[in-house]
């Protein structure tokens, strides 16, 4: 099989690092070769994050470049915006509409673009937007959204749904297993 | 088992397999896993030092006594641990000895983008190099064998990208191998009688390293199909990149290591492929050691000295095709990294800016203090250089600075190599004001503890500087310890403290918001008939603060409580929620 690209993008914080690595648990007990590449250190600290899961039969570069993405993942609005250069052409943008104001904005130095999925649509990139804030909170944990992010990114998959759960499981402590699974239907559901 | 493990990760596997029993390191992104997961297993001494030069100095002491050994540190670091480097090299070691350096080319996390390649050369210490997580493992258990058979320590090189990528590893069991200590004054008594008879030796070394480098499978040629009239010679991450744009279509010269280089195989590999081309991140050594040994070798020319490579790159380069993507006219504001939602330091900053201070700083999360709004820094330069450094500006100063200037760091990095600069201040009698910010952890690598919080590396009870204690012992009589949500005391203090005519040390203290132990409190909301917009709280730079319809609005996912906006509003506008 060709080498799969999904990127996942948001804000240090958003919780990415689990997402990755419930992608990662998943795809290696498919049998796929997996590379997952993110940068840790200073980047966490609010900034802007991206991590790259890459599959296949042989995967090389750890890294997404330019209209190589079948999937951008993506927390927050203007994030997806940021990365969609890396979409190919054909590929998807499922991303949450939650806003969070990067530092510029917050002192006035510059306006958030508001309108920019809409951009992205125009220009011809499939976006699938939901609202993965307000059904992280139904789930019962507001910090839920990446695991509503991945159910949604699992209706693209052929992979059975209880592999997903089994993945789930094994990447969330026991206490918020629960949690988790059902952050994830309502993703899958949406 | 198979499973996905991260570079750093896979080296701590690769280490343990190979029987290491001590490990001594410092932090620093992005080496800091090899430590931490090291750590995880139990049948192991593992620990953080105060800084690189001693860890490495401890990693050597455990290899004299017999037991296999490791120090971690980033690219930054191995400049603090050059000197110990330098003469183990001839030394050699009784039990093996790896060093693992990071680098960090693109600079995600560090202030320079030095290549530490020419470490290697300059030690004349053997350098293996992975290009991704099995080889981390594999080559951490080759550096041993390699280290014990050629009586050296030996380099394991890693980058930002095969550090920190995942990628699938097959585990082995872990093997244990230790030596008796013997005393050998002529081994290991550096005085310039045996040093020099030392010398000789090492150069030999290098030879006979050179002659297994030509013959070792980590350096090998993989024959293209004849598609292209090039080779290529490449190692580490840029191996990847290579092998996603051509395949199996171009010959190429993969080395696992990277000092010292072979001659005949690089030779013999030219003589096969007609022109060359060297595909390296950072500085040109292996181009240069090709054109050293008459292979005229295309690198630099064609590809950057500067930053991370990728496939882009290297398809531009040799100018295929460019891949099709969605461009969108709207520009987007960049998302800089920056201190958390409730952060310590940046009650401090705020009262540093507000007063219009010069400050040094240093090498930490509140390196960040220089961003805007609160643009607080007016020097960062490397671990420890802020207190040197306010000493130098003072003296320099003439009695001009010294009521208007103070430096800060960190905990670690005042453990690290601030208190030297702070004896020098107190010995050499500078009216300097010091500030620690103590937030009681390590923290922009990720928490890792130090000698000022009472914990190990796993987290168990150990022995405390207490820095109070430390500085006044050092000469300093005026240490005053502030809480940095306190602003009020903040200024008071730091204004008395300014006027004084003596050196002092202000002690910024609470903990990092990010600690477990760190309870938040609940959020904060902004009542819209108390809010005047007069955007006061904005200028503190709080991440959680943001500003709509002429109102301040506090985002309560991200807010934790720490009021100090509160004590900012002129109009009493925050208010909590009734707990």
């Amino acid at each position: 099989m060709a080498t799969k690209n999904i990127m996942i993008v948001g804000v240090g914080g958003q919780g990415s690092l689990l997402a990755s690595k419930l992608l990662g648990r998943l795809l290696v007990d498919e049998g796929y070769d997996v590379k997952v590449s993110e940068v840790h250190g200073m980047s966490q600290r609010g900034g802007s994050v991206v991590t790259y899961v890459k599959f296949g039969d042989r995967v090389y570069s750890p890294v997404i470049e330019k209209g190589e993405a079948d999937f951008i993942v993506s927390f927050e609005k203007i994030e997806a915006a940021r990365y969609i250069g890396n979409l190919r052409s054909g590929g998807t943008v499922i991303v949450n509409t939650q806003q969070i104001d990067p530092m510029p904005v917050i002192i006035g130095a510059e306006t958030y673009p508001e309108a920019v999925l809409d951009e992205m649509k125009e220009k011809g990139a499939d976006v699938d937007a939901i609202d993965a804030l307000s059904l992280a909170s139904e789930a019962g944990s507001a910090k839920a959204c990446n695991i509503v992010l991945m159910g949604r990114l699992a209706k693209y998959f052929d992979i059975p749904y209880e592999k997903w759960e089994a993945a789930i499981e094994k990447c969330v402590k026991p206490n918020f297993v629960e949690i988790n699974k059902k952050a994830f239907s309502l993703g899958y559901k949406a | 088992m198979k499973e996905l493990m991260i570079g750093n990760a896979a080296i701590a596997r690769g280490l343990y397999e190979a029987g290491c029993a001590v490990i001594s390191s410092y932090p620093g992104t992005p080496s800091t896993e090899i430590t931490e997961e090291f750590a995880k297993y139990n049948d192991t001494y593992c620990e953080w030092a105060p800084n690189e030069k001693v860890a490495m100095e401890a990693a050597f002491g455990a290899s004299l006594k017999g037991k296999r050994s490791a120090c971690c540190m980033k690219h930054v670091g191995l400049n603090v641990a050059a000197d110990p480097l330098f003469t183990m090299s001839y030394t050699g070691v009784n039990a093996g000895m790896v060093i693992c350096v990071a680098d960090d080319p693109g600079m995600h996390s560090s202030q320079n983008e030095q290549d530490s390649r020419h470490y290697a050369v300059a030690a004349k210490v053997p350098m293996l190099e992975p290009s991704d997580s099995q080889e981390a493992l594999d080559f951490a258990k080759l550096a041993y064998e390699i280290s014990e058979q050629f009586d050296t320590p030996v380099f394991l090189k890693m980058c930002t990208r095969v550090a920190h990528s995942q990628s699938i590893v097959e585990k082995g069991e872990r093997e244990e191998h230790t030596k008796p200590y013997v005393k050998e004054p002529q081994k290991y008594i550096m005085a310039p009688a045996n040093a020099i008879r030392k010398h000789p030796i090492v150069e030999e070394r290098t030879k006979k390293l050179t002659e297994y480098a030509e013959t070792s499978p980590i350096n090998r040629i993989e024959e293209g199909d004849g598609s292209y009239d090039f080779g290529i010679i490449t190692s580490s991450t840029s191996y990847q990149y290579v092998k996603e744009v051509f395949g199996d279509k171009v010959s190429v010269l993969k080395l696992g290591m990277v000092n010292p280089l072979p001659v005949k195989l690089i030779k013999d590999f030219a003589s096969k492929v007609g022109k060359v081309y060297v595909i390296e991140e950072l500085d040109p050594i292996i181009e240069t050691h090709c054109k050293t040994i008459g292979i005229d070798a295309i690198g630099k020319d064609k590809f950057s000295i500067l930053g991370e490579f990728s496939q882009r790159t290297i398809a531009e380069a040799f100018g295929l095709e460019d891949k099709q993507s969605v461009c969108l006219d709207t520009k987007i504001p960049v998302r800089p990294p920056m201190m958390c939602a409730g952060c310590p330091h940046r009650g401090m900053y705020y009262v540093l800016a507000k007063n219009k201070i010069t400050v040094l700083g240093d090498i930490g999360c509140y390196t960040l203090g220089s961003m805007p709004p609160l643009n607080a820094l007016d020097m960062t330069l490397c671990m420890g250089a802020s207190v040197s450094g306010l000493h130098g500006f003072n003296k320099a100063g003439e009695g001009e600075t010294e009521n208007k200037t103070v430096c800060v760091i960190g905990d670690s990095t005042f453990m690290h190599s601030g208190v030297t600069g702070l004896i020098n201040i107190a010995y050499n009698q500078s009216n300097s004001t010091v500030i620690i910010l103590d937030n009681s952890i390590t923290g922009m690598t990720g928490h890792q503890q130090n000698p000022t919080t009472g914990k190990n590396i796993k987290g168990d009870p150990a022995g405390k500087v207490d820095l109070e204690s430390l500085c006044r012992s050092v000469g300093i009589n005026s240490v005053r310890v502030v809480d940095p949500y306190d602003l009020e005391q903040c200024e008071t203090v730091l204004k008395e403290e300014l006027a004084k005519d003596e050196p002092s040390v202000i002690i910024s203290r609470r903990p990092c918001v990010l600690l477990k132990y760190v309870k938040p409190k609940k959020p904060l909301s902004v009542n819209k008939d108390k809010c005047r917009g007069c955007k006061r709280c904005m200028k503190f730079g709080c991440p959680a603060i943001s500003f709509r319809d002429g109102h301040a609005v506090v985002d309560n996912t991200l807010c934790i409580g720490c009021g100090v906006c509160a004590s900012l509003c002129p109009f009493e506008a925050f208010e909590s929620e009734v707990e």
